[in-house]
Parts: structure tokens; sequence; C-alpha cells
């Protein structure tokens, strides 16, 4: 079958990802980018026209912001479903999918109806195949009376270490107890050259800025290491952190569920084990 | 300035999802519901909007019979009438959700000159319902906005990219979609409360149509199949905990 897959950077791994996605859909595949600045309802009526004249069985993208959004407007100007964050594809008619809700920690198997088939891929749902380069076929925008396009980029982000990109992150929860109680947890970040992050309840109560939140609705971070400290381990908060490749959680509760999704546990509490492995760490580093 | 707010009621899951046994639901026995967070932040907007600026926010729903107690929440923290689409319970697709809200917003003598919906829901996530919604009232779109103001009958939207904010300007009426941090929603008082109890709430029962993403069952992911290692209990941990943070190269 014919798939076309909109790229919206061919250098960007989540697109070669997409493209491997579509080749195990057994397809014959068509990469593509659109000319010109970003502009989503004029992408997305883009899509619907070339769905018009090339009939694909398929259109995907990856499920990042921006390919959600410019599929969501091919979807809605052509009336079809559109299958967002999809992990999975099995043939059949109609087909099934895969994808995935809550952030990732539930998937939802689902009939994908429609002439023409519409989905994202969910980010890291397959490797890019090795070594593949998406060649894309460049298509000029087309036009549509709803598109709006950004006029400018402001408040390029402060120095220090960004959460997203951090090698380290440790993060505090409803544990740490107070605004206050994050003196400890910012040494020891700045320790390891890490970046503090936090739990949605820690948000909520105003001890930290929301930039500094780590889950669904916050920031997915992929660090080497996440600490987290005083942290229970809501569904809501693992969304954010389950890129990390090793998790050490260090909680006073034995039963919290973050100690499910832990590499290493430590028991007891934060408020003397967090700032003994700072004294640890200058020990060392002393000596 | 009238502004309507779509809301979702969602589950607060906690640690762990457990589904019902014909694998099509959340098991919620024992658990509260809520509001999707983006949408909660969207309500406060709307309400910060009018307190500064004048107008009236409607908050609106499509869900089951029990959705009422987060119109009301909804209401107690500022919304002044809430109206109700009514479903037996069954989950609505994307498609369908989007043609009922049009349908709601075509009947509503009050058209609203702002529509604001979470970027996302909690539970679904198909990041598509405000966009499908705009489409239909023929009405410009912005996504995941962290911050609204407005400059003579334009809204003016930053959305939040790598490296800083797209700023976006679309005319009124508008269709906005918010993301949790665009304000720190307030909690309700209990005169607000007091008040939600008797603001009003308008409820229909519309069609479900026949679904065009059509959900078959619900999977748990595969367990992370991970073990623990316990370090150690309290501060004498610290040397073990120093150690692996060696071996992991990040000392």
């Amino acid at each position: 079958m014919s798939v076309l897959v909109f790229v919206e950077d061919p250098a960007d791994e989540l697109a070669a990802q997409a493209l491997t996605f579509a080749r195990g859909m057994d397809g014959d595949v068509t990469a593509f980018t659109i000319s010109g600045d970003y502009a989503p309802a004029a992408w997305g009526q883009t899509l619907a026209d070339l769905v018009g004249a090339r009939s694909p069985r398929a259109v995907l993208a990856a499920g990042t912001e921006r390919g959600n959004e410019v599929l969501a407007h091919a979807a809605a100007i052509l009336d079809l479903p559109l299958s967002a964050n999809t992990i999975s594809f099995a043939p059949g008619s109609p087909p099934t999918v895969t994808r995935v809700r809550w952030g990732g920690s539930l998937l939802e198997q689902a009939l994908l109806h429609g002439s023409t088939l519409l989905l994202t891929v969910a980010p890291h749902a397959v490797a890019a195949d090795d070594g593949a380069t998406v060649e894309a076929e460049l298509v000029a925008s087309s036009q549509h009376a709803l598109a709006v396009a950004p006029t400018k980029r402001v408040g390029a982000t402060s120095g220090g270490v960004s959460l997203e990109e951090a090698k380290v992150v440790v993060a505090g929860g409803r544990g740490v107890g107070s605004a206050e109680g994050f003196a400890i947890i910012e040494q020891l970040a700045e320790l390891l050259g890490g970046a503090v992050g936090c739990s949605r309840a820690v948000t909520s109560a105003g001890w930290r800025p929301h930039t500094d939140q780590v889950g669904q609705t916050g920031t997915k971070v992929s660090p080497d290491i996440y600490i987290a400290c005083g942290i229970s381990g809501a569904t809501q908060h693992m969304a954010g952190c389950k890129g990390a490749k090793k998790l050490l959680a260090i909680n006073a509760d034995g039963e919290a569920s973050i100690f499910a999704h832990a590499d290493y546990g430590v028991l007891g509490d934060l408020h003397e084990i967090v700032p003994a492995i700072a004294a640890e760490i200058r020990k060392a580093r002393g000596a | 300035m009238h502004i309507c707010v779509c809301v979702k009621r969602v589950p607060l899951t906690g640690g762990r999802i457990t589904l019902t046994d014909d694998q099509r639901a959340l098991s919620t026995k024992h658990l509260g519901f809520t509001v999707s967070p983006h949408e909660e932040c969207g309500v406060e907007e709307a309400v910060q909007i009018v307190e500064r600026e004048g107008g009236s926010v409607t908050v609106l729903t499509l869900g089951p019979a029990e959705s009422e107690e987060q119109l009301r929440d909804m209401m107690a923290i500022g919304a002044d009438r809430a109206t109700h689409l009514v479903t037996d319970g069954e989950e609505w697709d994307p498609q369908a959700t989007a043609a009922a809200i049009v349908a709601a917003m075509r009947a509503d003598e009050q058209a609203p000159d702002l529509i604001l919906f979470g970027n996302e829901s909690a539970d679904a996530g198909n990041y598509q319902v405000a966009i499908r919604v705009a489409h239909a009232l023929g009405m410009p779109s912005v996504t995941g906005v962290k911050k609204i103001s407005f400059e003579s009958g334009s809204a003016i939207c930053e959305q939040e990219v790598a490296g800083g904010s797209d700023v976006y300007e679309v005319s009124l009426p508008a269709v906005v979609s918010v993301k949790e941090g665009i304000n720190l929603p307030r909690y309700p008082s209990v005169p607000g409360r007091l008040r939600a109890k008797r603001k009003p709430l308008q409820a229909s029962s519309p069609e479900r149509p026949a679904a065009q993403l059509e959900m078959v069952r619900l999977v748990l992911p595969p367990d992370s199949g991970k073990e623990v290692q316990v370090l150690g209990t309290g501060a004498e941990a610290a040397p073990a905990v120093v150690a692996v943070l060696a071996e992991l190269g990040v000392l």
C-alpha cells in the first residue's frame, strides 16, 4: 500500500522512526516535507490536498507536538479519524492500531476506520532502521483561510542545565515537605551538574515553578540517572521520567509504587539521606 | 468577552492502573475523579481573563451523569454556568466528541469569543478535538499555549517550543488549547462551592454516532520487569549511593 510520511525535519531521529514504522506497514513509502514557515492549518490543508491528488492508503507523521497538530488539521479538513501516538499497526479491514494513553501508562487497541488511514507514531515506539537517512520530497504549502503562523519567537531559555537535556536529574516530591526543603535537592543537583525536577504535587502546592515539573503534563526527561526523593510514583509522574536510563528512589515508604519502577532504592528520611549523599560526594572528591 | 472552556472528567489514577473485567475502562471503584490538568488551567485562565476584562465563563463537558461533580467544581472556582452533554458512560471518539461540542455551541444563543481546551486529555490523549471544533466553526486555532493576552480583537498566544516561545496572533473568535503551567489554578473556597450549587447547568443527551476510531480494549503495558536493588536504609546508605553514581559515570 502507498504510505505518505510527513516529516518536519529529515534530520530528526523521530522522523526516521516514523519512516521505519511506515516501512513496517509493508508500505510503498514516500517521505515529504512542506516548504515555508510553519503554519499548522495550511500544512494540514497540504496533507489533505496530497490525499486528494495521490490517494495514499495512509498518511503518517511522528507524534511530536507539530506532527500531532498538522495531522489533526488534516483529519479535521478530511473528516477522517486520526490515531495519535500509535505504537503498532496490524492490517485488517479495518486495521487495528495500538496507541498510547495516560502518557504511556496504558495502551489502547482500536479499529481505525477511514478511506485514508491517518496516524502519528509515538516517540520511541520503534527503533529507527540503522543508517537510514530520510530522503524527503519537498512539497509546496497549500493555503487555508484559517491558517495562522507564528509572528516571532521570544524568551530564549535562560542559562543553567536544562531539565530536558540534563544527564542527572534530582527530583523532589511531596515528601520534601516545603519550598525551603528543596535547598538540599538543589545542592545535590548542583554537585552532580544536574537539574532539579519535581512532581505535580509540588507545583500544585506552589513550592516550585511549573518549569521544574516532570510528568505527563510537565517535562519529559531522559537522564542517565533520575534521583526521585520523596516521590510516590504516580502514573502522572512516571510518564515524565520513564525515559531515564536508571532510577534511584529515596523514600520513607517501602510500599511506595516508585520502587516498582526503580533500579536502586534507599529507604528512609530524604532530609537525612540527601545531605549525607552530598557529603559523601564531597568526601570522595576531596580524597 | 464570553469564554467557553471544554473539560473532561478523568479518574485520579495514583500509582497503579487496574482495568475492569471487560478491559474497556479503568477500574475506578477506589478512585476519585478530577478535570484533566491542562483543562483545569483553562478554566482558571478564563476566570482570570473575565475578572480582568469582564464577560462570562461557560464550562462544557461531554461525559456521564457523574461529570456534574466536575462542572460544579469548575463553577466553584469561578465559571458562571455549565453545559453538560450527558452520555451513558460509553466513551466517544474524538470526531463524535467534537461534533457534539460544535452542535452545542451552535445551539447556544451566547456565541463564545474564545473557546478554550486543554492541549490533550489526561486519559485518551487524542490531541485533536480542539482543532476539529475550530475547523467546524470556521475559527482559527492555536495549541499548546502557555500565555494569552488580548489586543484590539486578537488573542496573542505564546506556545512553548524548544528554545523559547512562538507567538501567534489570532483574531477572535478563536479556539485555543492551553497547557498546565499557564497559571496555578486556585482551590475552590467554601462560599465558592455554595455559589456553584445554585449556578445554572443546562443538560442534554446527544446521540452517539458510530466510532471511527473504535476502541476495542485497553491493555496494560508490559511490566518494566525491574527488580529494585536496595542500597540501604537512612544516611548509612550514602557510600553505596555514591558507588552507584561513580559506576554510572555521573560523579
